[in-house]
């Protein structure tokens, strides 16, 4: 019989909630890493029981996590014992070492600061983490300060696609209020070249070749808290999701605007209809009905929690523009939490269970497509993401 | 590191904090062997080849410098700033006092 396993990274530790295709009684496992941020946690396609997590400090740094049990035990991706070299420098596991000119060895190039002058990249932590869809060792970060890494060993060495930086823009890409970010990795199924990122607050990229060069793929999406709201590159995307079965067509929730592309990118068109807020972070698309998806309206860039106090997510059964409001289950008053960007995902089985996860710690759970939710728990730390396993 | 015979051998106590303590998997205080002069820096190269787990989380990697939320005291002072190849206290040395690795103090 199917089975789920969610994968839950929190401001205090990762979190793993099992159940049965029924998905009615859920075990909860964790906390693993206590007390460290979990940025991330995603299992690889090929081998479901390898999964990698982001562990993350403000006081030790970024750490690289690897379990090929399905979570049960977690180790540094080359940093076992008999790895232990005696000196300063140590070897390049868990290392994420941006590429600097090869004519000066001076930074590649650097990024706008909040007061308008350039300022290096540094690199601060990892977002996103996303297994390659046909090699278990293949596993692509997205970190801040924004930049694509791949590592094609499990996770021992990283190594940046540095022609996302060095194609041009980067100079003008700035942090948003949350960092200059890069949080959205999606690897196209039909086309092993294709590589969609989208980074806060710089905008949506796209790579046909395999991560060698990139370009910005914005056009349509306006926004009007920077000096040309229409600009190539500035845009404050919080994230960007895409049907596996149909890849090609996206959808965005950029800071505000709920958005549409058919091309790939290449141009996008506005959806938010009826939204009561068109004001998110999270987005997804139901995994069998690539017309169907799911965002949560919060209130808008002042107040993240959602309108009114009702927790609501809102389903669009039309590719966007018509959305009704989802509420059997969830808080209908007095709830003031915010889900963030990565902290919704869908499961495969049939009904399609979609899952999102809040900063009060809750992790909601439909079996039914979005019509009925129950909470499998209540009471974690603030939840960073959700994915979610299918598992045979 | 790899000690000759003319090489006076200590053993130096090094106390880390509570989630370096869980990466790590032992328990408040590890013992290393470290070979004379007994500095900063060699005792943090001795900790790192014992328990790679710990390289990057209290140096930087780039740049080895110690990171900013972290203390290092000994003796009842704090030995943060001092040059990383000075010797330690006489009393870290000879093993009567623990080296302190300290996560600066913060709320939520």
């Amino acid at each position: 019989m199917s089975s789920v396993r969610v994968l839950v990274g929190t401001r205090k530790g990762a979190f793993i909630l099992t159940s049965d295709g029924k998905r009615q009684d859920w075990k909860v496992d964790g906390p693993h890493f206590a007390g460290w941020e979990i940025y991330h946690m995603k299992g690889s396609p090929v081998d479901p029981n390898r999964i990698y997590a982001s562990q993350t400090s403000g006081w030790f740094g970024q750490l690289l996590q690897c379990s090929t049990n399905g979570g049960k035990s977690w180790e540094q991706p080359g940093v076992k014992p008999e790895d232990a070299t005696p000196s300063w420098p140590p070897a390049k596991s868990n290392r994420f070492l941006y590429d600097v000119s090869p004519e000066t060895g001076k930074p590649l190039t650097t990024h706008q600061w909040y007061d308008g002058t350039q300022h290096p990249w540094e690199f601060k932590r990892v977002w996103h983490l996303e297994p390659s869809l046909t090699d278990a060792e293949t596993v692509y970060a997205g970190v801040e300060d924004a930049a694509l890494f791949r590592s094609t060993d499990g996770g021992k060495n990283w190594h940046e696609l540095a022609g996302l930086r060095g194609h041009g823009t980067g100079p003008n890409w700035q942090p948003g209020a949350g960092g200059m970010c890069l949080h959205t990795i999606i690897l196209d199924p039909a086309d092993p070249g294709r590589i969609y990122i989208a980074i806060s607050a710089a905008g949506a990229f796209r790579t046909d070749d395999g991560g060698v060069t990139w370009k910005p793929i914005n056009k349509g999406l306006v926004s009007n808290m920077i000096p040309n709201p229409t600009a190539e590159i500035g845009h404050c995307v919080h994230h960007v999701a895409m049907s596996p079965a149909r890849p090609g067509v996206l959808f965005m929730q950029k800071h505000w605007d709920v958005m549409r592309s058919d091309d790939a990118g290449d141009s996008w068109r506005e959806v938010s209809g009826n939204l009561p807020t068109d004001f998110g972070f999270a987005i997804d698309v139901h995994a069998h009905e690539p017309e169907t998806l799911y965002v949560v309206p919060i209130t808008s860039d002042s107040l993240h929690y959602p309108p009114e106090g009702k927790l609501r997510v809102y389903r669009s059964k039309t590719g966007g523009n018509e959305w009704e409001p989802l509420t059997q289950g969830l808080p209908q008053q007095d709830c003031y939490v915010n889900v963030l960007r990565d902290a919704m995902a869908v499961d495969s089985l049939d009904k399609c269970g979609v899952y999102f996860g809040t900063t009060g710690g809750q992790v909601y759970a439909s079996a039914d497509a979005g019509d009925n939710w129950q909470p499998i728990v209540r009471d974690l730390p603030g939840v960073l993401s959700i994915e979610v396993q299918t598992l045979a | 590191m790899s000690a000759d015979t003319n090489d006076v051998l200590r053993s130096v106590r090094i106390v880390l904090p509570y989630h370096l303590r869980n990466l790590a998997h032992v328990g408040t205080e590890v013992a290393l062997t470290v070979v004379e002069p007994v500095t900063m820096r060699r005792v943090l190269d001795a900790l790192e080849a014992a328990y790679p787990m710990l390289r990057g989380t209290i140096r930087e990697y780039e740049t080895g410098q110690r990171r900013a939320f972290l203390r290092f005291f000994a003796c009842e002072e704090d030995w943060s700033h001092e040059p990383v190849d000075a010797e330690l206290p006489r009393s870290v040395i000879e093993g009567k006092e623990p080296l302190l690795v300290i996560g600066a103090i913060a709320g939520g």
